[in-house]
Formats: C-alpha cells, structure tokens, sequence
C-alpha cells in the first residue's frame, strides 16, 4: 500500500464516503464533456429526472467530430450523424448551465488541450472525461481518470465517481535527452520497457531528472500515454515548472489567491519518504528516437534497433502479436524501421498537437517540401494553439512546405470526421494508438512517432533519423547500421 | 429517481470464445460508428471490421458461427485502449451476459459492472481449454456463478475470479452506482467545500 505519495493525499481530499460494495465515492473537481461518450448519459439523466449537480466544475467542447477544414465547419454540418452529435451537446450544456467552447468561442479542441492551456486543470484536482486520455491532466499533480458513459451519468448526477484506489508505481527516468529526442520518445521508452499492459491495476508517478527537464507540454505527452501502458492515471509531481506555466492563465486566480493555491499545490506533492508499491528505473540517456513496428504501442523500437522476431519474445502472447504485427504491417524481422514508406503524415492530437510540437516540426519543414505523393495534415490541438502558431507565422512553414493547415479537433487519431486513412497507407502520426483500423481503414497502418520525426518523414517520404535536418554534429541512424547490426 | 434493484448472481446460455490477446476497444466497436446519440443500434457494428471479410461478406469469425451466445471467452487484457462503454454496450445488447477472460483492462471492466455484466478471471489454460470446449460444443451450456466465483461448463468447473467491488455490487444489486451515490449528495458538498481550489471559486 503506497503512502503519502500525492495520489494517497488527493484521493484522501476528494474521498467523500466508503460505498457499500467497497468502492469509494470519490469527489470529481474536474470533469471535461465532449460530443461522443456523453449525450446518452444526459439521456439517462433525463429520463431519472435529475439535474447536473455541480454544473459549475462541468466544461465541454467538441473534439471528436469536429470538422478540421475551415468550410467545413458551418452549420449545420454537411455530415449529419456528426450535426446530430453537436447540437445535442449544445442542447444538453445549455439546459445545463454548463460552459461550453465551440466553434465560435476561439477556445474549441481536444478535451485535453484546452483544459490544461485554459488552466482549467491544475494541481491536487481530480479530472474525469469519457476518454481515456484523461491521464495528459495528471502532468499538472492531480489525478486525470478516463472513464465510461455511465460513470459520465454517475458525475453529471453526483458529482463523483465509484472508485477503487489503485497501487502507486513509481517510474524513475534517469539520464538527459539527446537533441532531436522528446517527451514523446520518453514514454514510448517506458511503454517499451514496462509493456502495454505493465499499469494495469496501477498509477504512474513520473519523477526523475529527465522528467524534471520537461517543460509543461512534454509533460502532457507522458501522462497522455498512461494508458497506453494499461496505467489508468498517470501524474508527475508540481513544482516551479508547473506554477510558472499556470500564472496568468484564464482560470487561474491571480495575487494572494494564487498564493494560497500554491500553498496547496505545494502541500499535495508525494513526501520524501513516499512508499510507493513499485519503484522501476527506466534510463534515457542516449535514447535514439521511438518509433512502433506493430499494431500495438508496446511493438515500439528505438531508431538503432532492428525490427524484432516473433520468437525474440518469451511469452506467446508477444510472439503472437509480433506475427500478426509483421503481416499487417509487411515488415520483415531483422529490417530496419528507417526507409520504411510513409503516404500520409499527420501531426495533431491531445498527445502532440500543442504549439512546441508545431515549433518543432517547423523547425525541419523549414526550406523543405513534403515529399511527392505524401498526404501531410497539420492538425492544432486546439484552436488557441492555432491562434498562437498563426501569430508566430509557424502556419506559413507548414503551408509552404506543402501541407494543409487545418482547424482543431481530434482528426486522423481516430478519424471519426472526414479525416482518415484509405486502403493501406502508411501513416507517419503523432498520435497515441497503432491499433489496425485506428485511423479509419482497417488496412491503414499507423507509426507512431514525435512530431519532429513526422515532419521529417513527411518530407523524405518514408521513416528517417529526424536528426539530420538539425546540423551534421548531431548523431543520427541509417538503416544500413541497424541492418549491419542485425545480420 | 428510479430505486430499480437487480440482483445478478447467474448468468448463463451458450458460449462465444473472441481469441487474442490485447483485443482493443477499436476492434471491438469501430470509432466510426460511435457517431451516434444513443447505444440503441450498437450491436450491429460490434467486431464490425473483423466479422467481414472481402466484399465486406461475413466471414468466419465467431460472432459469425456463434449467434445467440451469451458468455463471450476472451484472452489477455480485453477491452483496452478507449473508454468507450459502446463496447460493452455493442457486446450486452448483440447478446452477451458475462465475459470470461485471462484478463481485462481496467475501464473496459469498470464499464461491464456499470451494465452488471460479470467478467471473470481465469488462468490461460482454463480459458483456452474451455474457448476450444465450446468450439467443439457449440450447444453446450456455460454458466458463470457470481457468488462462487466460477465458470461450470460439461463436467468442468473453474475456479475463477471477480472483483470484490464488482461481485458485490451485482450480488446486492447495486451496481447502479448514480442512484447509490445520489444519496450521499450532501456529503458530497460537504467534501467539495473543503477543496481550495473549489473555495476559490
């Protein structure tokens, strides 16, 4: 049983009562609504006839279906499952009193881009959302749960959750990023090494120098991918980092009631004589970047490594899905993961679609066009990050580069609009899931990857090293090492 | 409020193995059809890619071969991935009353106890002997006992496991969490007044 870490402490404070079947009832500060997971639990709200609790701690926005193409956007939508969706969330927040960013507003997104970049998500809160990746608000100190469409009805109806606590795992990142590697290459790492189902029945406590290092928005890429390790919830202690990047934001209090905020935030931090139920070390010093092989997030290699065998696996498990990998992805054991062909290249979503993940694919994209052949989408997070890249003229390397630069929403990660995969394209991605039909084709096969690494695949036209584009000092992996290696 | 209580203790009929390990809730329901307002239609695109086969024609996929089944028997960590309850919701109402399996992802098993589905555990040698027991007896009955823990199927009994919590709710008949969490509401403000961030409103 983990004690004093912030996890003990911010489900203590939020911990209203013990239930009858054993769970705690747990108190939700936080909960972000978007299109998809919630209007049947309006639905049902309706029907028992019962009012939305605490309207003030509810915020939406619509993610999912949002059209990305500018003309698109005009109602009602051209697509009419997707009209349907949104107005029933207008209707539903409306009658609800609850705040909403659409279209109009200037602040519509991705659930968690405009939560964290609005300071809507701050330290020693819970956070719940009907999506998975609710875990990106953890990198603030609180603990960010995905949950299903009934838990939805359980915090629009009572403002909690039933809950069971789970067991602290601590993750100790050691070692410093190479130039050229991200936050985004950090947790691919750990995915790699502590495997896809590694958290279940656990939160990760991300500490360590190299987590440390990270400014805020490298941060929401860790924790984003807690559930892409099976972890539930992943959060990483406030500190100095977190308070400057909150200071002035549009829902954070200023002056004195700032200060006392602080004083809690600061209060909430995992002790030093934490007891954690696992500690692990996972070392970055000197990783290449990440990319996946597979149609899994933990079938994830790092550029110098060849592409694995199925028997290189100890359990049937991993061997199996290392065979049916191979074949949906064609990939051949022993190859090299640089060279492979990409069709498409997407940049975007609630992991990598902030505007340091724009600044750095522009960065590569400067001077450069996309290669022939290559479909290249840009996608904001939100859009006050496009506001943000369009005032720093970033937009313009994009468009000139030879990709479309699009409006917010979730887009190709899961292609519910008209964003999507065709056939068997390659898809060079900064999302989060390489599962077969992810992206909308259930031939399509996605890569996963950090934005520099998209933008530099864009312009080659298959996986590269994205290091060689920043200058000839930097270190950087041909396919023939890794193949050398391999034979 | 409506004071419904539903007591799951049993459940049973013939059996559906869906084998693979890491099966993710993208697989089990689409996202392209969660363009919906409602779970009403949900079971027609449950498995949706994998059920079809060229020409989009049905292929052999259990969902195919076991219609009418109402135990699915699945491998290791199912339903990860999203929280979309439409994979729940797509299973319960194409048929399914529990869930088998060597593991499952921590939402996806929060979600069966909000619809009192039961999902137990068992070893990969039970679950796979038993997947290929109703290969062989497509008939034969399957029946999940939610107070012993176990899975009887022919002459076999499996010694499984269910969460506490979620073996207690469907037992008492309170896994209709809204209604028993309704009740403490003024705890609830109680404990929301003491948060400084809440105070600072």
């Amino acid at each position: 049983m983990s004690k004093n870490t912030l996890y003990d402490k911010v489900w203590e404070n939020h911990k209203v009562t013990e239930l009858p079947n054993g769970q705690d009832q747990l108190f939700i500060g936080l909960h972000l609504i978007h299109e998809v997971t919630s209007p049947q639990a309006f639905a049902m709200l309706r029907e028992r006839e019962i009012d939305v609790a605490f309207p003030e701690r509810n915020y939406a926005t619509t993610d999912h279906i949002a059209p990305t193409e500018a003309e698109k956007r005009e109602r009602p939508l051209t697509d009419g499952e997707a009209e349907e969706m949104l107005s029933a969330l207008e209707r539903n927040v409306s009658e609800n009193g609850i705040t909403f960013f659409g279209f109009e507003s200037g602040k519509q997104g991705i659930t968690h881009v405009v939560a964290p970049e609005l300071g809507l998500s701050q330290p020693g809160m819970t956070v719940a959302c009907g999506d998975s990746h609710t875990a990106t608000h953890g990198a603030f100190g609180s603990i960010g749960v995905g949950v299903g469409t009934s838990q939805i009805r359980d915090i629009l109806a009572t403002g909690c959750i039933a809950a069971d606590k789970q067991k602290v795992r601590r993750i100790n990142v050691e070692g410093s990023l190479g130039e050229g590697v991200y936050a985004k290459d950090i947790i691919l790492k750990i995915i790699q090494e502590l495997g896809v189902d590694g958290g279940v029945g656990h939160v990760y406590e991300y500490g360590g120098p190299a987590i440390k290092e990270l400014d805020m928005e490298g941060r929401l890429a860790v924790c984003n991918m807690s559930i892409e390790g099976g972890a539930r919830a992943g959060y990483i202690n406030p500190d100095e980092t977190t308070y400057d990047y909150l200071q002035g934001r549009e829902y954070v209090p200023e002056g004195e009631e700032f200060e006392q905020l602080k004083e809690y935030w600061e209060s909430i931090r995992s002790e030093e004589d934490a007891e954690y139920d696992d500690v692990v070390t996972v070392n970055v010093d000197d990783i290449d970047p990440l990319v996946t092989w597979g149609i899994n997030p933990g079938q994830v290699i790092e550029l110098s490594e060849p592409i694995p065998a199925p028997d290189d696996f100890e359990s049937r498990t991993e061997r199996e899905a290392a065979e049916q990998a191979l074949e949906h992805m064609d990939l051949e054991p022993g190859d090299s993961m640089v060279g492979y062909d990409v069709d498409v290249a997407f940049l975007g979503t609630c992991t990598n679609g902030r505007v340091s993940d724009f600044k750095v694919a522009a960065e590569i994209l400067e001077g450069h066009k996309v290669a022939d052949g290559v479909r290249a989408l840009a996608v904001p997070g939100s859009e006050t990050v496009r506001q943000r890249c369009e005032e720093l003229g970033i937009d313009e390397t994009f468009i000139e580069a030879g990709f479309q630069w699009r409006r917010a929403g979730c887009s190709m990660c899961l292609a519910m609009n008209d964003d999507s995969l065709e056939g068997d394209e390659v898809c060079a991605s900064s999302s989060n899931r390489n599962f077969i039909g992810r992206q909308g084709s259930k031939e399509g096969r996605t890569v996963l990857m950090s934005p520099a690494m998209v933008a530099a695949a864009a312009v080659e036209g298959e996986v590269t090293d994205a290091r060689h584009f920043f200058d000839d000092e930097t270190p950087t992996v041909t396919a023939n090492d890794v193949e050398e290696v391999a034979d | 409020m409506s004071d419904e209580e539903q007591h799951i203790t049993e459940v049973g009929g013939t059996g559906v193995p869906i084998p693979g390990d890491d099966i993710d809730t993208d697989q089990i329901l689409p996202a392209r059809f969660m363009k919906e307002v409602t779970f009403d239609n949900m079971a027609d695109y449950l498995f949706y890619d994998a059920r079809r086969g060229e020409n989009d024609e049905f292929n052999d996929h259990p969902l195919n071969r076991f219609e009418g089944a109402n135990i699915a028997v699945v491998n290791k960590n199912f339903g990860c991935g999203s929280s979309r309850e439409h994979a729940p919701q797509a299973m319960m109402r194409w048929g399914v009353d529990g869930v088998v399996g060597e593991s499952f992802a921590e939402i996806f098993a929060d979600n069966c106890k909000s619809l009192g589905i039961p999902a137990i555990t068992a070893s990969y040698e039970e679950v796979t002997d038993l997947q290929e027991w109703i290969e062989d007896n497509p008939d034969g009955g399957v029946e999940i006992d939610v107070e012993t823990e176990t899975v009887s199927y022919g002459d076999t009994v499996i010694e499984g496991e269910i969460d506490d919590a979620m073996k207690e709710a469907l037992i008492e008949g309170i896994w209709d969490t809204t209604a028993l969490m309704y009740s403490n509401l003024s705890k609830v403000e109680a404990t929301a007044s003491e948060l400084p961030y809440v105070k600072s409103d």
